[in-house]
């Protein structure tokens, strides 16, 4: 199942038009509320009008699933940084400071550079992606998420030949992040991904949720999200991209090797050394539902990973 | 007196949880996993009723009371009882008794293993918690319910085995155990008792 880009929505998954005018219009606003956004209001919480939620209800989602309520996105969440409990990052994250933000693209490239915020966000670039979550715990959710491919951000930097992987990074700043005062994982959080992997279209760095710009709990300002591996690959808050040659140590791994690799596929027939990755908790379902390979994402992605053992390679 | 209070205190105590916990559910406050956060909050009920029932004793040579012993049963049953909603709670809601993965993780998931294995161990001792049991079994039932400090010690493991990374309450929870261990094993051995009456120079009758 293809995720195409804005515009190609079937038109039996549209909204009534009365809800849901018109889709560059609706992106439009969105891309508008978050430049608008990253003029300095700091918060990353609700900016826009409130009917924004209420279309969301009613879109259905590209993948024909339900929407995980938008209260539920942003109040349960594992962000360490603002403490280790689902509801902590919600209670906490007030700390941060979103805006001003830069991020630092260099390592094996021609282009390095400093950017901020608004060099990526434009109106017009800003898409709506409504994927699916995969935590590595087992619980799952579906979120509309606003963003742009990664590779935008890849064919401009112009990595050189010898780049093989893309390493990410998280702030590290005690006070913005009382969490990192404790050693549970080593900070600041490092992830990374194999070059093609960043480059693949699912790939997305998300810049807003639910049309809002992305709440602080969420990763704001700007985070990474790969709807094919384990949430934790969703590195939040992104200060860093580098290219590099060598793999990446992403910090669930180093936290715990055998448990946590680098790749993170999304696997039910490769359990966590603790738990069976065979189900999942979707929120909101009581019952839980099998878990696909690659989170459902595998035609689109299994051929990255031909020939590849994902027992040992997880 | 003071022991009818201690026992509505402790009736009080063991009811407040579930009180608690029907609330947050009817109120929507459990979160957006609440099966989970039902879970992991009756884990933590059971987990502290275990640890106030073996600390029980200690105290009662500690602050001279003998007749807070009266109390260390319905603690205890208190900690089977939560400690079977637990149970049931992954059984039933998590699992929706899908037995065919029940019996997969008591297998293969070594956490679940030995959390199982505490509950199975604390269920003879729950039968034999009457008097009656107690006429019967005599010397016998002093060794059998010595499986508490068994299967408190599982629970504890099984806790910081179920933890993804943030390992403090577990520890926590096995210094604890710890030090009621130390304090059992030197009280069997009569030492405690001995500097204990020593230092009792007061009567509190």
């Amino acid at each position: 199942m293809l995720i195409g880009k804005s515009g190609k929505i079937p038109s039996s998954e549209m909204t009534p038009e009365g809800v849901y005018v018109n889709r560059r219009e609706f992106i439009g606003k969105s891309a508008a509320v978050v430049a608008g956004a990253s003029m300095g209001s700091g918060i990353g919480g609700s900016i826009g009008p409130e009917n924004f939620q209420k279309d969301w209800s009613k879109v259905r989602s590209e993948l024909d699933e339900e929407l995980t309520p938008f209260d539920d996105v942003t109040s349960y969440n594992n962000f360490y940084e603002f403490g280790t409990g689902k509801s902590d990052p919600v209670r906490n994250a007030h700390t941060l400071r979103p805006r001003p933000w830069t991020i630092e693209v260099g390592g094996l490239c021609d282009n390095p550079g400093t950017y901020g915020l608004e060099d990526f966000i434009k109106p017009g670039n800003i898409e709506d992606r409504v994927y699916r979550m995969r935590c590595v715990e087992a619980w799952s959710m579906v979120i509309p998420w606003q963003g742009f491919s990664l590779k935008d951000v890849i064919d401009q930097a112009k990595p050189s030949g010898s780049a093989r992987f893309v390493e990410f990074r998280t702030l590290h700043d005690l006070e913005q992040m009382p969490g990192q005062r404790y050693g549970v994982l080593r900070w600041p959080y490092v992830e990374g991904l194999r070059l093609d992997e960043a480059r693949h279209p699912l790939t997305m760095l998300i810049t807003g949720v639910y049309g809002k710009t992305l709440p602080n709990q969420n990763g704001a300002p700007i985070r990474l999200v790969v709807p094919w591996k384990y949430g934790f690959k969703g590195i939040k808050s992104i200060v860093s991209m580098r290219f590099l040659e060598q793999m990446p140590m992403n910090t669930w791994k180093r936290s715990a090797s055998h448990e946590y690799g680098f790749y993170a596929n999304v696997n039910p027939d490769v359990p966590h050394p603790r738990w069976s990755q065979a189900r999942e908790r979707r929120i909101g379902e009581f019952r839980r539902r099998r878990t696909l390979m690659f989170n459902g994402y595998a035609d689109e992605v299994a051929s990255l990973y031909s020939g590849m053992d994902l027992r040992t390679h997880y | 007196m003071r022991l009818i209070v201690l026992r509505l205190v402790t009736w009080f105590a063991g009811l407040m949880p579930t009180v608690w916990l029907v609330w947050r559910f009817l109120d929507d406050r459990l979160g957006a996993n609440p099966i989970e956060e039902i879970l992991h909050r009756l884990g933590d009920i059971s987990l502290i009723f275990l640890l106030v029932t073996l600390a029980i004793t200690p105290l009662r040579a500690v602050i001279g009371w003998n007749e807070i012993i009266k109390i260390r049963r319905p603690l205890g049953l208190f900690g089977f009882f939560y400690l079977t909603m637990h149970f049931l709670t992954y059984a039933v809601l998590d699992q929706t008794l899908d037995f065919e993965f029940i019996i997969e993780d008591v297998l293969e998931r070594p956490y679940i293993s030995i959390g199982f294995t505490a509950w199975i161990l604390l269920i003879p001792l729950a039968i034999t918690s009457t008097k009656g049991w107690i006429r019967r079994l005599g010397k016998r039932w002093k060794k059998l319910h010595r499986l508490a400090y068994v299967a408190t010690i599982m629970g504890v493991v099984h806790f910081y085995w179920q933890v993804k990374a943030d390992t403090y309450w577990p520890t926590l929870a096995a210094m604890l155990i710890t030090v009621l261990m130390i304090y059992r094993i030197r009280s069997s051995r009569g030492r405690w008792r001995h500097k204990l009456g020593k230092l009792r120079t007061v009567d509190r009758g």
